[in-house]
């Protein structure tokens, strides 16, 4: 992007200034140097999304923002019902509630040195990942629409979990007004086979290793030390999420003439948060939300079976779940006054900081941790929001690196077979069907995640807590 | 800065030249971009997360054709999948480009459903309303090796016109 075009107003601040048909100012958060590498499409994308009626303070971008669908991808956008503000499929995305989780273990470094492969090989066994995998839930309609209502909550109570994992997830694991009824059929039997599934392309299941620790006073409340392993899983709502994204683009790039919201690109497709048509997506999304919860709930269930079998002294508590493809209503403080608004993140991490009603009671004086998970064999980084966080940027925060370069150039410049070696020399263990995949998803294929997390912690999104590196990798 | 033009993809580079479609395909490109398109082609073109899929036809119908042959090769090697069942599919849509969304995302629908992969597909369109067969398998991950799956067809750089002699389909899928 040519900074020229950008008004800079900090160190990591950056403004594309109101213009044209734009309502507010735009906002991209990131060091220079990332700034030069981000794609023009953002700043185009961004500014599209700050023409949308309602919208609130500006449209921000995050340190990993990329071309994205409407929306940048590491994009942020709040609005105001009361100001015709609208609700975006788009600028949810087609994985609705993709997020990450991350476990402890209780093991350190030495106790899964010599279990290492078996430990792999068991995850590879075990998880369904990759195209055409199948979970063993099967889900009947009743027991859908209880999945869809209860999210994690449901899947505790069907005894794939405990209690006290749904402190440790946003919403509780259990999203509010959630409506099955507003879920197609032709979504409900896209998931009807897929409770319990990795998915592909960038998602993954990793243990990792805790390297470093940036601020002790977070990571003590956080139960993270140097030397600890972790588990985390990066997911979303599978079909079901990905259908309903589907359904409702549609819907929306039809009615959006008839609310006479003019659109600079279909994929902003949108309608306003009071139609029947903007609360009929809200309960579908929720829904969408609830199946991603319960989902990484089902895949928990099937790690610590694993665990159990394999290294049985494991404990694994959750420490957060946190997803970034979502629409939250929210209060914050806009205009001077203290406001629901209806948040849009769209491949950003909400950051909520200390004190926030919302953090578990445990972790509440901290920050809530921000997951933010690399690619193989790069690190994966836990933050936390912080108190300035909300005047940023509506609470949020980065959620990875973002991809350097295509699937294509990916393609050109690695073999999967030759990432696989590579990485096991470094000892990391990588599981997966497809070596194509691998070769797409290649660590440096990506941004340098440590640049991006570095610039969400200068611009005050989120703090640094820790950085993890992964031992194994189970790839869909 | 990164370049923002769609690029051409190198096709050959996914198929590995083994079957003698994608030969016609790689000699045509040589040739550059405003080649005659009275053949059917396909050719994916690079977005920075995704994959762009674009499809040439002598007619609307077909360009729809190869478009969803360039979706199958994001996720494996067309020449690897036997069209031997096939699965109708009917939709509709206001204008062209909505239509070639919604075949895209019926065709992701019945992968999904039915965890197949298709290699062969006929399409007819009469106004907005598209009939069609796609024809396939279901999935051997040992056999097609499948890459990633395809979430849904998006409205990015979607677009349906006249090319110089025949029809042009695209738009980037989400995987």
């Amino acid at each position: 992007m040519d900074t020229n075009l950008l008004k800079r107003r900090s160190e990591h601040e950056w403004e594309i200034p109101q213009r044209g048909a734009m309502r507010v100012p735009a906002v991209i958060y990131g060091s220079e140097a990332l700034i030069r590498a981000m794609d023009h499409k953002v700043y185009e994308q961004a500014s599209n999304v700050a023409a949308l009626p309602g919208i609130v303070e500006a449209s921000y971008a995050m340190p990993d923002a990329h071309w994205g669908y409407g929306f940048p991808i590491g994009g942020v956008a709040a609005f105001d019902p009361d100001q015709g503000g609208v609700v975006s499929a788009g600028g949810v995305g087609f994985d609705v509630s993709c997020g990450v989780r991350c476990l402890h273990t209780g093991l350190a470094r030495p106790d899964i040195v010599a279990h290492q492969t078996s430990l792999a090989d068991a995850l590879y066994q075990r998880i369904p990942a990759g195209v055409g995998s199948t979970g063993a839930i099967r889900l009947n309609a009743e027991e859908m629409d209880a999945m869809l209502v209860g999210g994690a909550k449901w899947a505790v109570g069907r005894g794939w979990g405990e209690a006290q994992d749904l402190e440790r997830i946003e919403e509780h694991g259990h999203m509010q007004h959630a409506k099955p009824g507003a879920v197609s059929p032709q979504a409900k039997h896209r998931q009807r086979d897929e409770m319990g599934t990795l998915g592909s392309g960038n998602h993954y299941l990793e243990v990792q290793e805790v390297t470093a620790i940036y601020a002790a006073d977070l990571a003590a409340p956080f139960g993270l030390k140097v030397g600890d392993i972790v588990v985390m899983i990066h997911c979303g709502s599978r079909g079901l999420g990905h259908q309903i994204g589907t359904d409702f683009l549609k819907r929306m790039a039809i009615a959006a003439a008839s609310f006479g919201i003019v659109l600079p690109d279909r994929e902003l497709a949108c309608a306003p948060i009071k139609s029947d048509l903007g609360a009929e997506y809200l309960g579908a999304m929720r829904a969408a939300i609830n199946c991603a919860f319960a989902n990484r709930q089902i895949l928990t269930y099937l790690v610590r079976e694993i665990f159990a079998d394999v290294l049985p002294q494991a404990r694994l508590p959750l420490l957060y779940d946190v997803s970034h493809n979502t629409c939250k209503v929210e209060q914050h403080r806009a205009g001077g006054t203290v406001r629901a608004l209806y948040v849009h993140r769209k491949g950003a991490t909400r950051a909520f900081g200390p004190g926030h009603p919302d953090i578990p009671a445990a972790l509440r004086a901290a920050g809530q941790p921000v997951l933010i998970g690399g690619s193989m064999g790069t690190s994966s980084y836990v933050l936390a929001g912080t108190a300035e966080s909300e005047a940023r940027a509506f609470s949020s925060a980065c959620h990875g690196a973002g991809r350097a370069m295509s699937r294509h150039q990916a393609l050109r410049e690695y073999s999967g077979r030759q990432v696989v070696d590579d990485l096991a020399k470094r000892g990391i263990l990588i599981r997966s069907p497809s070596m194509r995949g691998i070769a797409e998803e290649a660590p440096d294929a990506y941004k340098d995640v440590a640049a991006v997390v570095d610039a969400a912690d200068a611009a005050g999104l989120a703090r640094k807590v820790a950085r993890l590196e992964p031992l194994i990798c189970v790839k869909g | 800065m990164r370049s923002n033009a769609p690029q051409s993809a190198g096709r050959s580079f996914f198929l590995r030249l083994s079957n003698p479609v994608a030969e016609v395909t790689c000699a045509a490109k040589e040739e550059g971009r405003n080649i005659a398109v009275m053949q059917g082609r396909w050719e994916h073109f690079s977005h920075e997360a995704d994959m762009g899929v674009r499809g040439f036809g002598a007619t609307k119908a077909a360009a729809f054709e190869q478009a969803a042959l360039a979706m199958t090769a994001v996720i494996a090697d067309p020449a690897t999948i036997a069209a031997r069942e096939s699965v109708a599919i009917e939709c509709e849509a206001p204008d062209d480009e909505l239509l070639l969304a919604e075949w895209l995302n019926q065709l992701i629908y019945e992968m999904a459903t039915r965890r197949m992969l298709f290699s062969r597909f006929a399409v007819a369109i009469d106004g907005g309303r598209l009939t069609g067969t796609a024809w396939g398998e279901p999935i051997e991950v040992a056999r097609h090796h499948p890459a990633v799956e395809v979430k849904g067809a998006t409205y990015t750089a979607l677009r349906v016109a006249r090319a110089e002699s025949g029809w042009i389909a695209q738009t980037v899928v989400d995987v």
